[in-house]
């Protein structure tokens, strides 16, 4: 299983360590040269070590199947991803800016909609959004931020250049692997962090409860902050339990907390207990069966109407997902220009609305070239990947768009960059894709990088854990590094 | 704390500590085997009566022999007490209270279910299943070790110290129930009636008292020989050995004093340990320790009662613990 830089060729595509065979690029030259030094047995053993380790701190995720849900380890590669500070810097400074225009969007939305108004964003996408809550119209939560945690996907093109391929506005997860994927490499591959200035990302946990204490509608030294989860049988429940545990907070379930007097409490060996700010990972749906979802179990009776008077903040605020919404994305450059007179720094992936006749004419003619998303799915889940789908796939989707086009949009299917995996036979490139965490609250913070997620299946471009996707520790490193 | 999370770390103590009591159990009667005469009359099914799984023992099996019992306490997925699954629930309720236990103390209950699990298998000899057992409780001292050791003395600890207080007390009570089983002249039932032994007598009792780490202890403290009147007496009412019924009571006691609302449990505690700690040990080993001993057992049972009304949430939300 020896490592031959060789013998690794990526074809066409951006590879994140090697630029061509044999050729490491500047930043990665040390750990290039380092995993080429290690032997078959010394590689195989720090794999295991990897393993041993996910198993034994129990990362894991959940899979939902037949046989019932099953707890499964979860999939790390041991090499790491490198990317430039200087390139970094500059994409962390475009996802603030990001996050704060859709913020600027969804208060305006739920408010004077202004930006329909001056028809730069059609009122009728509004009208017929699924994530819009009329219920949320004329609330203002503190510092007008709805979305207080994104976790924007971004992907290279070949390139080199980054592009936001989606925002996640409602419950987004995988920041606990962006974490334990650190400390596993720690445990891995120690003598690297010799040689390397990689800029650490333990911070989060801290920076995430700061921003949620902040959002307190009772001015309190210590608010009661807690974690809201659907409960072990969620596939991100190991995440909710890593977050809680990390900052300190309780962990609580929908039964866990009561209503009364338009206030929320949970219940404690005390008695009941007065709670400020809620990180709720359940979808707006299941929130409040009061309001929504009727049969929800995992809600809380009179969520809604505490938040509402101002007497509980929730992380994301329930409708923030109004501009999670791959039709609304294609708007988010002119938001930018529209609410902060500036250019957007990332830039979008080219994209075609299929509720608009031109642009939906293009899409149903070049189906084997597109990769068609609904507005509204996540986990890849939907979608039609254009050039590989059959003939008879393409046709059973033009029926699709063609019957509701406005919950439909494509984009050019993006050679998203590769890094290489250790396989059986050595390193061999999978594509990879990016997931920074951002907060918003009375400031902002994104991730030192992020989530990187990997299709492990060859050739594959589906990178989400819940379809066999796997992941790597993410390292921003100072661009002399390996100079 | 959250009421739900109390009841998660409540049984996260008893199951721990049923796994270990139960190993303890095995151990004892294993070794007890190796000393007694070949073909002498133990009866392995005591051991299932006395872990009070029997009924679901018979829905699954014919012969009550070593091989069978052993399994069905050890490795069994349909006795809910067996050790596997105490460790797997032990494991569940840690697992869905990471967020206030010590994270080294969930990776040390994760790895001792996943090490039990791969090699209950392997213990169908008496070599290998002794050195399996005994490892099995050396991890649990571990863990109860880590506990002590690294998480603060808060809310959470008191229910686990609680609940591990409750089961080695209620264990305890099991295992004088195998010593007086085995050797009790006229309660043993048709074929078990003759007297045992001196040499034996002694022996059983001596292996009793090591199931409990109790030889050293009741060495230093009671001077006479070792003999059943002694061990009861020391194994119920002793004050300072930490596997007295009396001893793990008083020490419930002191971790209910620091909860709220505490009044009905604490009175509760106090008729269970007047219970233990007034009984005539000679009397009843003349007549009725059997019936004590079951009458132990459910003012125990009554303290969980008073326990899970009190902190517990009202309807048991998702699992179903057994008692």
């Amino acid at each position: 299983m020896r490592i031959d830089w060789n013998s690794y060729n990526p074809g066409a595509f951006y590879d994140e360590l090697i630029s061509s065979p044999g050729n490491a690029r500047n930043s990665g030259r040390i750990l290039a040269g380092y995993l080429a030094s290690l032997k078959s047995e010394d590689l195989q053993q720090r794999k295991t070590a990897a393993e041993l380790a996910i198993k034994a701190m129990g990362i894991s995720f959940t899979v939902y199947s037949e046989a019932g849900n099953i707890d499964r380890e979860w999939p790390f590669d041991i090499i790491p991803r490198i990317i430039t500070e200087t390139q970094w810097r500059q994409t962390s400074k475009g996802l603030e800016q990001r996050l704060r225009a859709l913020n600027c969007f969804i208060h305006d939305i739920y408010n004077d909609q202004k930006i329909l108004k001056d028809k730069v964003v059609p009122a009728e996408l509004i009208a017929k959004s699924v994530n819009f809550r009329k219920e949320c119209i004329g609330m203002k939560p503190r510092f007008d931020v709805w979305a207080h945690i994104c976790g924007t996907d971004l992907i290279r093109d070949t390139d080199g250049r980054f592009y936001v391929l989606e925002d996640n506005l409602r419950v987004p997860s995988g920041v606990s692997y962006m974490l334990e994927n650190r400390q596993v490499t720690k445990r891995v591959f120690p003598e690297l962090f010799e040689n390397y200035d990689i800029e650490p990302i333990t911070e989060y946990t801290a920076q995430l409860f700061d921003m949620l204490a902040a959002i307190s509608p009772r001015p309190l030294d210590y608010p009661e902050v807690v974690v809201l989860t659907p409960g072990i049988y969620n596939s991100a429940y190991f995440e909710h339990s890593f977050l809680a545990q990390q900052m300190g907070a309780e962990l609580v379930e929908g039964s866990d907390l009561v209503v009364e007097n338009d206030c929320v409490y949970m219940r404690t060996i005390n008695g009941l207990s007065r709670v400020d700010v809620i990180y709720r990972r359940i979808d707006d749906m299941f929130l409040d069966p009061e309001v929504f979802r009727p049969d929800s179990a995992l809600g809380v009776r009179g969520l809604m109407r505490a938040w509402l008077k101002g007497n509980v903040a929730l992380a994301n605020a329930p409708g923030a997902g109004v501009a999670d919404d791959k039709v609304i994305y294609t708007y988010v450059p002119a938001m930018i220009k529209y609410y902060l007179g500036e250019d957007a720094i990332l830039e979008n992936v080219p994209s075609y609305l299929c509720v608009d006749d031109k642009q939906c004419e293009y899409v149903l003619k070049n189906l084997d070239k597109l990769v068609v998303k609904p507005a509204n799915e996540s986990g890849g889940y939907g979608m039609l990947m254009g050039p590989q789908a059959s003939k008879k796939e393409r046709e059973e989707f033009a029926l699709k768009i063609k019957a509701d086009p406005r919950n439909y949009m494509a984009q050019p299917l993006i050679g998203l960059s590769t890094a290489p995996v250790l396989g059986e036979r050595g390193a061999e490139p999978r594509h990879i894709d990016l997931r920074p965490f951002v907060l918003q609250g009375k400031g902002s913070y994104v991730t030192p990088g992020g989530l990187t997620r990997v299709a492990m299946v060859k050739g594959s471009y589906v990178v989400n854990s819940s379809q066999g996707g796997g992941s790597k520790d993410t390292w921003i490193v100072s661009d002399k590094e390996g100079a | 704390m959250l009421s739900r999370v109390a009841e998660r770390v409540y049984w996260l103590g008893r199951y721990l500590e049923r796994a270990e009591n139960t190993a303890r159990l095995l151990t004892v009667y294993s070794t007890l085997l190796l000393d007694l005469p070949r073909g002498a009359r133990i009866g392995w099914h005591t051991l299932v009566e006395i872990t009070g799984s029997h009924p679901e023992f018979h829905e699954h099996h014919q012969i009550t022999d070593e091989r069978s019992v052993i399994h069905f306490l050890l490795a069994d997925s349909q006795n809910s007490s067996s050790i596997l699954n105490s460790l797997s629930m032990a494991r569940e309720n840690a697992r869905t209270t990471r967020e206030i236990i010590p994270s080294e103390a969930w990776e040390q209950i994760n790895n001792l279910y996943l090490f039990a699990r791969d090699n209950v298998s392997k213990s169908a000899g008496r070599g290998p299943r002794l050195q399996l057992l005994q490892q099995i409780i050396s991890y649990c001292q571990l863990i109860t070790g880590l506990l002590s050791g690294a998480m603060s003395h808060n809310s959470g600890y008191n229910f686990i110290r609680i609940a591990r207080s409750l089961e080695r007390a209620d264990m305890t009570t099991r295992i004088v129930d195998v010593g007086s089983v085995t050797l009790l002249p006229g309660l043993t039932g048709a074929g078990h009636a003759e007297h045992v032994p001196e040499p034996y007598e002694n022996m059983v009792w001596m292996s009793v008292l090591r199931s409990l780490s109790a030889y050293q202890m009741y060495r230093q403290h009671v001077l006479d020989r070792v003999n059943g009147e002694d061990v009861v007496t020391f194994l119920l009412q002793d004050a300072q050995f930490p596997r007295s019924v009396v001893h793990s009571l008083t020490k419930l006691e002191s971790c209910l004093q620091s909860l709220p609302n505490n009044a009905a449990t604490l009175k509760q505690l106090e008729v269970t340990r007047t219970l233990a700690s007034e009984a005539n040990i000679p009397e009843l080993l003349q007549n009725g320790l059997l019936e004590y001993i079951d009458q132990l057992q459910v003012e125990i049972a009554r303290v969980h009662a008073c326990i899970a009304s009190t902190w517990f949430l009202p309807v048991v939300s998702g699992q179903q613990q057994s008692a």
